[in-house]
């Protein structure tokens, strides 16, 4: 019997450097080459749920703002489905200004998504940060204050992430708006996974 | 979508979040080992693209921020496959790439450096692979540039490659340098990758079999993703 080839290593990660908005936002870096800039929105018109924002900033170990982050984030629409509807994609790209820092995008809240075996996890943003010095690309979640009885039960945050460092990944609400603020280091360092 | 477990990261082919000749990273490393986790449908899901959104001509650089005429610089292919672990092809992922010009300056906003951008080309491509995982770009040579890290730091030249895979704990961005520059053994942003073997496949051989005569020289660079576990087989002891 002829064995498979062995499994090829995967390709190692390099930091996406300070000029990565030309490649993933190019209308931000002053390039107006295409005329759709991908994950600008991820919510269309006739998406049916009630829009939120969602809004912060990302700390270094100074607690200076990085200003050249760019955010990725995939989510559930609010049924909980992954698949995306009514001009809801579920995927968003933005960066934080270059002037204060600060990031921010409008969506809708997610519906509870249900994992393999049933376990039902509590909504939530999957959130993956690049910027010039982060070497690989950083997975974090952002989870609703007001979830907290599912969070309780939710098979990532109370199935893995240390009591103590939980409130790192839940957002301070404001009416409609999230607040969520990463930190790289620090005392309220941000819990970052290795999915 | 994929509901395919992913095989753990190897982290050895990935550099360190602190490097600490890479200076940017001392501030911007987590100070605390991330929390491994199962995937979740969550990160074994992830965004798809299509023709509607991503153009033929976005693979080409030479044409795709032409004002005036063709780019100044070397002519150069870059091709090559998105596989995973098992080398099974990655179809239909979105490639999108970005780079300096020949004089080592990005069309960035912030880019500061005095050497001159070029009023034909833009820096920035996209593509989706096709059904065996390859892609294509027509683009000119970067060139390397200076860059605040220390008194005499250089950038080898290279290509910002980001790829997405089929599930979103799959999304990579890295770097693809060119076979014979000396300044890679000078820099901190590569040298920061632990393995030997992963920091070579990261530089792209010259191929001339591709390079077109009298057009373009062509580099080859594969780019392996994070694969699926492989299935064990009951009926094979050494596992699979």
């Amino acid at each position: 019997m002829t064995l498979p080839d062995p499994p090829k290593q995967e390709t190692a990660s390099q930091t996406a450097g300070p000029y990565v908005h030309i490649g993933l936002l190019p209308r931000m870096a002053g390039l107006a080459l295409h005329p759709v800039e991908l994950g600008r929105s991820l919510v269309g018109p006739e998406t049916k749920d009630a829009r939120i924002t969602v809004t912060g900033c990302i700390h270094d170990g100074a607690g200076d703002r990085v200003r050249d982050a760019i955010i990725e984030v995939w989510q559930a629409d609010g049924t909980g489905s992954l698949a995306g509807n009514d001009g809801f994609t579920g995927w968003g790209r933005v960066a934080t200004d270059f002037d204060t820092g600060v990031f921010s995008f409008e969506t809708i809240k997610p519906g509870c998504v249900l994992d393999a075996g049933g376990k039902v996890m509590a909504p939530h943003l999957c959130f993956w940060i690049v910027a010039r010095g982060i070497n690989m690309g950083l997975s974090t979640r952002m989870y609703f204050p007001q979830d907290s009885q599912a969070h309780e039960t939710d098979p990532v945050l109370s199935g893995y992430v240390p009591r103590e460092r939980r409130d790192t990944l839940i957002a301070r609400r404001e009416g409609d708006t999230y607040h969520f603020d990463i930190h790289l280091q620090g005392a309220r360092e941000t819990v970052f996974f290795d999915v | 979508m994929s509901n395919r477990a992913l095989s753990p990261r190897n982290w050895q082919v990935h550099p360190p979040a602190l490097a600490p000749a890479y200076k940017t990273s001392r501030l911007r490393a987590p100070a605390q080992a991330l929390i491994a986790m199962d995937p979740t449908t969550s990160e074994l899901s992830g965004p798809t693209f299509g023709p509607a959104q991503i153009a033929a001509s976005d693979s080409d650089l030479l044409q795709n921020h032409k004002t005036t005429g063709l780019p100044i610089g070397e002519r150069i292919i870059v091709h090559g496959r998105v596989l995973d672990e098992q080398a099974r092809p990655v179809p239909h992922t979105l490639v999108e790439i970005w780079q300096a010009n020949a004089s080592g300056r990005y069309r960035h906003v912030n880019d500061s450096y005095f050497a001159p951008l070029d009023p034909n080309f833009g820096g920035c491509g996209r593509t989706l692979t096709d059904q065996d995982g390859a892609f294509r770009f027509h683009t000119i040579k970067p060139g390397a540039y200076p860059w605040p890290n220390g008194p005499n730091s250089w950038r080898p030249a290279h290509i910002h490659f980001s790829v997405f895979g089929t599930a979103f704990a799959q999304r990579l961005i890295t770097q693809m340098y060119f076979e014979g520059d000396p300044l890679l053994d000078l820099c901190p942003i590569y040298q920061a990758i632990p393995d030997p073997h992963a920091k070579a496949r990261l530089v792209a051989p010259l191929d001339m079999e591709t390079s077109e005569p009298f057009d373009s020289i062509a580099y080859r660079f594969d780019i392996v993703l994070r694969g699926a576990c492989s299935t064990p087989f009951e009926n094979r002891p050494e596992g699979n």
